[in-house]
């Protein structure tokens, strides 16, 4: 099983794939070995990896060159080899077995639960991991009722973010009369530092498709539309292919399983623009139109594209329904917490060590996600914040690192569940940068069509851009804390209601940070250039001369034994001698 | 084409599209014409076509969909996919996502604009090269990620950046 994700592709999978492929008709092994391309395995930061069946062998940072040896080593002499096992840090002693591997261990697999098993463009390996029963059962054996009885029982929430019951949503659609009605599947995946739904479409489209099925027969529709940025090559051809041979197999399109029932899916590519991952507007897009939110009510449940009743589901959400149907509400809602039932998929990414895709139950510890999964932070560094929620969410301290993960522990932080994505950040992270860098994107991306956002978001930035320019004022931080809070009142749509969470998180969490930029003029993690002053602090240099061996410039002076100096006429500020010196010497 | 496109072109004269495009053009136009809410995918197959949007083109487009020209601007400059300027023979795409900004991939961009001499969004004099910045990839876990043409780089060091470049001519 070789990983096929974007990510193990960029650092060429597919070579490994070809060598391999070329040495095991050498050694006249090709019947003895079955070479499979899967979706995104996950633990992208060790790409390109591989799994060997039946055994369960984990290798990573293959390279077509190493293939020879691994094959005679593996195949032949039948040992793992040592070279290509995972090596947790601050440790000797390699792991070869996948589920050993603390990133995979405190998984639980339900959305990605054909993960590393199946080639994502084959139906019959999706059907032979009982792929389309639920779709049948649903088809054959369920009334609309008794599927929404059944997803509202589970206590499933949309994984778009917002958190609301999919089970109601779909209740309030399926009671509209109404011969024409959509259904929808949101794959427009904007939050910056988020690419769960990416690797569900690209590594098992079909539980999308099924999920989607099953929603339909729900509310009664017969035609929908899976919505997908154009950025995502990938996921496109693939849930394209998947389209094609489940019409193929009698599961999409005219009387699917004999049943009489109907569903036509389109796929939609989306033109890049963040704003699309509201429902109105992306529903304006499919439409044709430019891509802006509407005033609610009417609800899309009454009135949504093409003025139809249309249900809107995410796509991980989509993926997590064929379980529910097959296995019942119960066995669902037996993970989780309270009001958050299941599992999340949430994708770590930043200052750690490892970096993927990671499926937990709600009420995780988001220690146990950093520390035990992610392996904790690169280069020994300190743990500062994890960014949960894209431009809509906000920044958690390391002093709430004990929070379980689920929709309301998370809104309690001033941070929102979002789709998932984690970076995680060290103490080389400028907290007023940040929040200014989240602005920057959301003033682009904002539509323009309601006053508070179009004018509000950059005046925002405008202030943030002084702070970090060192010309912050008294009574800035009070004034973002203020300007922040209208925004969230007077805004149209999710994206104004929640563009100004990240300056207030990092207000409410760091405002020493703010303080040190306005009053100080000093930016604490050295990333706001203006406010560096490029001396070496006498008191804390260690005499090592790193600065010295990073300087491209010739502007460190350094001797052996010597305390480092920087010539203010030669300095370029590129800041090679602050990334290069562990003691945070130079100010 | 018809006389009055033909005009118009002789007109802008900066903007040169050759008849075949429109021929391909109007294939497309009449593949969608009847099929309601199909300009996105109109607007896309058509930058496929020129490698832009030129002013023309979106007039013409306008024309054969039967819709007003500000219409088709609107939609035209509200989604980043589409480009009213030519792009380079390469096209630079910088990953701005979070991500990749917490692993300063805009001192990436930084360095790519000093030594092209451009800024964003601009193409190089020889017109080899365009640089975009862009929003999450959706490769995190490579960050800080470069795109070049169709390749994808992982892990790209600011300092390393133009020895990449350098090996698309």
């Amino acid at each position: 099983m070789i990983c096929a994700g974007t990510g193990c592709v960029a650092n060429g999978s597919l070579k490994v794939k070809d060598a391999l492929e070329t040495e095991l008709i050498k050694r006249n092994l090709q019947k003895e070995v079955k070479i499979v391309l899967t979706g995104c395995n996950g633990f992208c930061a060790k790409g390109p990896v591989m799994v060997v069946y039946p055994e369960d062998i984990f290798y990573q940072l293959v390279k077509p060159e190493d293939v020879p040896h691994l094959v005679e080593e593996h195949f032949i002499k039948g040992r793992p080899v040592q070279k290509f096992l995972y090596t947790p840090p601050a440790d000797k002693n390699t792991i070869p077995v996948m589920n050993d591997i603390p990133f995979f261990k405190h998984q639980v697999l339900r959305a990605l639960r054909n993960r590393s098993l199946i080639d994502a463009e084959k139906i019959e390996e999706y059907i032979a991991r009982d792929g389309y029963m639920a779709a049948a059962k649903a088809l054959t054996e369920m009334t609309p009722e008794q599927i929404v009885v059944e997803m509202k029982k589970s206590g499933l929430r949309g994984r778009g973010g917002a958190g609301f019951l999919t089970g109601l949503k779909w209740e309030l659609c399926a009671r509209v009369s109404g011969d024409i009605k959509y259904i929808l599947c949101n794959g427009d995946e904007g939050d910056p530092g988020a690419f769960m739904d990416r690797s569900v479409m690209e590594a098992d489209p079909h539980s999308v498709l099924e999920g989607m099925i099953i929603a339909a027969k729900a509310i009664n529709a017969h035609y929908g539309y899976i919505y997908v940025r154009a950025e995502y090559p990938l996921a496109v051809q693939r849930l394209q292919l998947a389209i094609e041979s489940a019409k193929d197999h009698g599961l999409l399109g005219k009387d699917i399983l004999g049943t009489g029932f109907d569903l036509d899916l389109e796929i939609y590519q989306g033109a890049g623009a963040f704003v699309c991952g509201e429902e109105t507007a992306l529903m304006a897009s499919i439409e044709g139109k430019r891509g802006m939110p509407r005033a609610k009510p009417p609800f899309p449940a009454v009135k949504g594209l093409w003025q139809r009743p249309s249900v809107l589901n995410n796509v991980e959400t989509f993926a997590n329904i064929p379980p529910i149907i097959l296995h019942g509400a119960d066995w669902y809602a037996s993970l989780g917490t309270e009001k958050s039932k299941g599992t999340k998929v949430f994708a770590l990414s930043g200052a750690l060590n490892n970096i993927g895709l990671v499926e937990v139950p709600m009420g995780t510890p988001l220690k146990t996600i950093i520390y035990d999964i992610g392996g904790g932070i690169k280069n020994n560094r300190k743990f500062k914040a994890v960014q949960m929620g894209g431009p809509s969410g906000g920044c958690i301290p390391g002093s709430l690192i004990d929070t379980p993960v689920d929709f309301e522990n998370i809104n309690k932080t001033g941070a929102i569940m979002g789709s998932g994505g984690m970076v995680v950040m060290d103490e080389t992270t400028c907290m007023p940068a940040m929040a200014k860098f989240f602005l920057e994107f959301t003033e682009d991306e904002s539509c323009g069509k309601c006053v508070p956002c179009r004018i509000g978001n950059k005046t925002l930035l405008t202030i943030l851009q002084r702070i970090t320019n060192g010309e912050g004022r008294e009574g800035d931080i009070e004034l973002l804390l203020d300007l922040s809070q209208q925004i969230k009142d007077t805004s149209l749509c999710g994206l104004g209601q929640t563009s100004p969470n990240p300056v207030l998180t990092t207000i409410k969490y760091f405002r020493d940070e703010y303080e040190a930029h306005i009053k100080e003029h000093r930016c604490p993690a050295r990333v706001c250039t203006p406010l560096v002053k490029f001396v070496v602090d006498q008191s804390k240099c260690k005499k090592c001369g790193q600065c010295f061996k990073a300087c491209p410039a010739g502007a460190l002076k350094w001797e052996k034994g010597q305390v480092a100096y920087i010539d203010p006429e030669k300095c370029t500020k590129c800041k090679s001698c602050i990334k290069a010196c562990r003691f945070w010497s130079i100010d | 084409m018809s006389t009055e496109a033909a005009a118009e072109q002789t007109a802008t004269n900066n903007e040169v599209i050759l008849p075949e495009m429109y021929t391909r053009i109007d294939a497309i136009i009449e593949k969608y014409k009847d099929k309601p809410g199909s300009l996105i995918p109109v607007l896309q197959q058509a930058q496929e076509v020129c490698g832009y949007l030129p002013h023309l083109v979106q007039r013409y487009i306008a024309k054969g969909m039967n819709m007003s020209p500000s219409v088709v601007f609107g939609v035209a400059t509200f989604y980043s996919y589409f480009t009213l300027v030519p792009r380079g023979k390469h096209v630079i795409r910088v990953c701005l996502g979070t991500a990749c900004y917490v692993k300063r991939s805009e001192e990436i961009i930084e360095k790519i604009k000093a030594e092209l001499d451009l800024e964003v969004g601009e193409i190089t004099r020889d017109k080899k090269y365009s640089l975009e910045a862009v929003r999450c990839l959706g490769a995190c876990g490579l960050a800080p990620v470069v795109v070049i043409g169709q390749d994808t780089y992982g892990d790209v060091a600011a300092t390393k950046v133009m020895d990449i470049i350098k090996k698309y001519d």
